[in-house]
């Protein structure tokens, strides 16, 4: 997208121009590739976040001349051809300076070809990183290798997950006003206030909500997710890096919208097996008063909507399931 | 009345004048203003809360409100009739409707004619000036409130509950305002005068779109005297369901907004297609016109998705109905989709008319010709075209059909190929232009400086895998402030400063102007660009506590915003100053323009032209040897152009 507006016969100020432009828009690139670009946030915890912050740089080198050409073509403008310098040629107006075809046909071309670039570098980036841990509803179709199979199991009741197995591990980020708990279906379904990640595995979040539409937003693992009541939105990532992330919600969802956030952790798959077997044998008991695991759930007359919601009898159809319903009297 | 098609030549006879135009709107005691529409709307009020209560008493109270939300509804659509009642802005249907020969209005002089149902095009636009600030300071005095609130992460101004509400009204006054900031002021105003009419093809639809746009800043205001509405200004469902009575303000505020949109898009089509003078080709038409045209076309055919969808929700929240209500059938993706499906084109009604601004002032400050008119009309109407294809790029992370994403990725960078022709526009007309530092002229290059932060960040956000780490956060937030904000209200300003000298005949303060624009350019760039770390950094939009590693870039623009709004109070004292206290008279063209609009005397007289000009050619010949004469004007004396070339020096000095 650079200044094409080339006048050919000896242009001084338009050759002073793109030189300029050049050789800034090269040497602010480099110092963004190498000095910026590795910081930029979040991080590089888990495979989605490292792919689009390497997305989000390659976009930004691109936009960085496009920004350097305008704002230099401004500045020059306003510098170079105003009314208070008095070297400042006369404004000539007629054919000539209203329009100019091959400048007019160039910016087309190079507008085009940048733009049909980034939205097939986009739709490239989004197949290579398995929908780049964004929602993709309740039928994605990118997924990792073996997201079938394990989100098949988890909703048949069998699933499995063993350390260093390769095996996606399938869990649900159940939201409600005004908070996050997390099921782990591959571990009898106990529930948890925890986001507990085992390392260098593929991660399959099963997004849903229990009232108004929420979105779960794990920001060193690059997930976001909408969580909408009776929709299962899933959501890939692979994570990469031991250490903690935050959790908010970025969906407006009501009064403490703000204060929906919690944090999470990634821990080396033997200790997450750790955890996540002494949890759900602690959790036994609650667990067994939890709806069976779906991948919705309506909330009934005492569930997390005030009784707004009606009870009951709304649910003829599996997998959707009431929530609360067997909370003990 | 008169109407002139385009290509007739023939003189038209001058209107009735108005000492002999039968009365509908009455005079002496029967006279309707201002005062009477609000005694309409109170009684309104009062009658459809007691009916909404009468009828609806039993059933359809909102969870925990005390409230009914059939007599709030009832109340608000009463209040609304009787307010048009009141200005008489139904006087001429109604007795059409009953079959009596309706008259035309009375044409009041004076001040007291600002105060009234008046068809006059340039009194309509000077009204909007007048509704579109109240909402414009009434939305920025929110937008301090959160900035107080957002102070510190720990320390609260505002309960959460009041927090959200202020936010809530400020992002839906805003948008209300937006949509119509142009159109309504300097579109009504000066586009009869750019295409050499003396009159809107619908006068009394004009006027009725003003006072349905100042209705509806009173139903959306009503919400604070109801709670609140705590949904944000996009309303989403089941919050929405769940929201207390403010949300019918939202919702019915929405619908009332939404037929003014309408009314004033088709009228405004309907005038430019069918108004044009002789010789006013569409290769003619000014670039505003074209701007306006293609913001026409928008408002008259997204808004009554808005309509339909808020009427929907009036009916979940009254009638008990589900379509927002996912348990009993509904889906909450039908708002998003038909919120979206209005509110993506509505972001384009909020951009393209400051294009058209800034097309139209550049030439008359470089003193050359625009550049590329062609594609600066081909882009505006490639970007109204594309508007309608790109709404589910808000929906890349709520669980639609992923199939879909990489379709609406594309349609959405697509659209920054015809925005790209509007910096093409702009840089080239200031290619080796001798340019004259007037505050309208600082005002358009701040909008290109701006617009295209907002619209590069918008190439990011259109990006699915980047769209995962700026969705919903503040990084949005501040994109769409440096579109809307930055964009469109400083073309905004760059036109009130530039046409408020023929609107009021009284020029604006050039010191008091320049103040205004370097504060507010200075300020606007402080408080919006740390917001674009502040989202990358995980800040999420609407939350009333933040990271404590936030404040500092928080505090950082919370005190630039500040400054911010301290800059608008500069131009209401130059408003006040240079308009009441001090004016100054300003010549019938000051800037030297070679448009049609400022070939008119100052003041203009009511009906624009004593002849329909004959349209020669189009108004950009600047510094042009030879140039041909702008238009006829019916005396033999072709006016306003060949002189430019001599005309080009700056007459400030």
């Amino acid at each position: 997208m650079a200044p094409e507006n080339s006048n050919a016969n000896g242009d001084n100020d338009f050759r002073r121009i793109v030189t300029i432009w050049i050789v800034s828009s090269v040497i602010l690139d480099l110092v963004y590739w190498f000095a910026v670009g590795p910081h930029v946030p979040p991080g590089r915890m888990t495979s989605t976040a490292k792919d689009n912050q390497l997305d989000f740089n390659v976009l930004f080198i691109i936009a960085l001349p496009v920004l350097i050409g305008v704002w230099e073509w401004l500045a020059y403008a306003a510098l170079r051809w105003n009314v208070k310098r008095k070297d400042a040629p006369e404004s000539v107006g007629g054919p000539s300076a209203s329009g100019n075809k091959r400048a007019e046909f160039s910016w087309i071309v190079i507008t085009s070809v940048v733009v049909l670039f980034l939205a097939v570098y986009g739709t490239v980036e989004l197949y290579v990183g398995n929908g780049s841990g964004g929602g993709e509803g309740p039928n994605p179709i990118l997924q990792p290798a073996g997201a079938v199979k394990a989100e098949t199991a988890a909703i048949a009741g069998n699933a499995s997950w063993s350390p260093n197995s390769n095996e996606v591990l399938p869990v649900q980020v159940i939201a409600q006003q005004w908070k996050f708990t997390y099921r782990y279906p591959t571990f009898g379904g106990f529930e948890s206030p925890y986001l507990i990640l085992p390392d260098n595995t593929e991660i399959a979040f099963n997004v849903t909500s229990l009232d108004v539409i929420h979105s779960f937003w794990a920001y060193q693992l690059e997930v976001k997710a909408d969580a909408n009541p009776m929709e299962n939105n899933v959501a890939f990532t692979k994570t990469e890096q031991l250490g903690t992330f935050e959790v908010r919600c970025s969906e407006l969802c009501g009064i403490w919208h703000g204060a929906m956030f919690n944090s999470g952790r990634v821990v080396s798959p033997s200790a997450f097996m750790t955890w996540a077997t002494s949890t759900e044998t602690k959790n036994a008991a609650n667990t067994k008063d939890l709806p069976p695991f779906a991948w919705t759930y309506v909330p009934d007359a005492n569930g997390a909507a005030g009784g707004y919601y009606p009870d009951g009898g709304v649910t003829p159809y599996s997998p959707v399931e009431i929530y609360g319903s067997k909370q003990p009297s | 009345m008169t109407t002139t098609a385009a290509g007739s030549t023939d003189v038209i006879e001058a209107p009735p004048g108005a000492e002999d135009a039968p009365r509908t709107t009455g005079h002496g005691w029967l006279s309707q203003h201002v005062g009477t529409a609000i005694v309409g709307g109170f009684l309104g009020y009062i009658l459809g809360h007691w009916l909404g209560n009468l009828i609806g008493s039993q059933y359809p109270y909102i969870a925990n409100s005390g409230q009914n939300s059939l007599a709030v509804l009832l109340a608000l659509l009463f209040m609304v009739i009787g307010w048009l009642l009141g200005i008489g802005a139904l006087n001429y249907p109604l007795l059409k409707i009953v079959g009596r020969e309706a008259e035309p209005e009375v044409e009041h002089v004076g001040w007291s004619r600002f105060f009234r149902y008046n068809l006059d095009h340039k009194v309509v636009g000077i009204q909007y000036v007048v509704g579109v600030l109240l909402f414009f300071f009434t939305g920025g005095l929110l937008a301090m409130a959160i900035r107080t609130e957002l102070l510190s992460p720990t320390t609260h101004v505002f309960s959460a509950d009041t927090y959200i509400k202020i936010v809530s009204e400020h992002g839906t006054i805003m948008m209300m305002m937006a949509s119509s900031v142009v159109v309504g002021p300097l579109g009504n105003y000066f586009v009869p005068l750019m295409i050499g009419a003396r009159r809107m093809a619908y006068p009394r639809i004009e006027a009725f779109s003003l006072w349905t746009f100042m209705a509806g800043y009173m139903v959306i205001f009503s919400a604070l005297f109801f709670g609140g509405f705590p949904t944000g200004w996009t309303g989403y469902a089941p919050l929405q369901t769940q929201a207390g009575p403010g949300m019918i303000s939202y919702l019915f505020g929405f619908a009332v907004i939404s037929i003014g949109m309408m009314a004033a898009g088709f009228n405004l089509a309907a005038t430019i297609i069918n108004y044009r003078a002789p010789g006013m080709t569409w290769s003619r038409v000014p670039v505003f016109v074209w701007s306006i045209i293609a913001t026409a076309a928008l408002l008259t055919l997204a808004s009554p998705v808005l309509l339909a969808a808020g009427l929907f929700g009036i009916l979940d929240k009254t009638a008990q109905t589900a379509f927002y209500v996912t348990e009993h059938g509904g889906s909450s993706y039908l708002w998003e989709n038909l919120f979206w499906f209005f509110g993506h084109p509505e972001v384009y009604i909020m951009a393209l008319p400051g294009f058209g601004i800034v097309g139209e002032i550049i030439p008359v400050f470089t003193r050359k010709p625009l550049f590329a008119y062609r594609i600066a009309a081909a882009g505006m109407i490639g970007v109204a075209l594309l508007s309608f294809f790109v709404w589910q790029h808000h929906l890349f992370q709520s669980g639609i059909n992923p199939d879909m994403r990489p379709l609406f990725m594309l349609t959405t960078e697509l659209i920054s190929i015809p925005t790209g022709f509007i910096f093409l526009v702009g840089m080239g007309t200031l290619y080796k232009a001798k340019i004259r530092y007037e505050v309208p002229m600082l005002f358009c290059m701040a909008v290109y400086f701006n617009f295209l932060i907002g619209g590069i960040s918008g190439v990011f956000l259109s990006d699915v895998p980047v769209n995962v780490t700026v969705h919903g956060g503040f990084f949005v937030l501040s994109h769409f402030h440096y579109t809307i904000m930055g964009g469109l209200i400083f073309a905004f300003f760059a036109g009130l400063y530039f046409w408020l000298p023929k609107m009021t005949g009284r020029t604006m303060n050039k010191k008091l102007g320049l103040w205004h624009f370097w504060t507010m350019f200075i300020f606007f760039n402080l408080t919006f660009f740390p917001m674009f770390i502040i989202g990358l950094l995980g800040q999420p939009r609407r939350v009333f506590t933040y990271a404590r590693d936030l404040q500092t870039l928080n505090d950082f623009s919370s005190i630039a915003a500040f400054c911010l709004g301290a800059s608008f109070l500069i131009f209401v004292a130059n408003l006040m100053w240079s308009q009441f206290i001090a004016p100054e008279k300003s010549p019938s063209n000051p800037w030297d323009s070679l448009g049609l609009e400022w070939q008119t005397e100052t003041p203009i007289p009511t009906y624009n032209f004593e002849r329909i000009p004959v349209i020669m050619t189009d108004p950009y010949h600047y510094s042009e040897e030879g140039a041909p004469a702008l238009a006829d004007f019916g005396d033999g004396v072709p006016v306003g152009a060949s002189s430019s070339v001599a005309a080009s020096t700056d007459p400030s000095e």
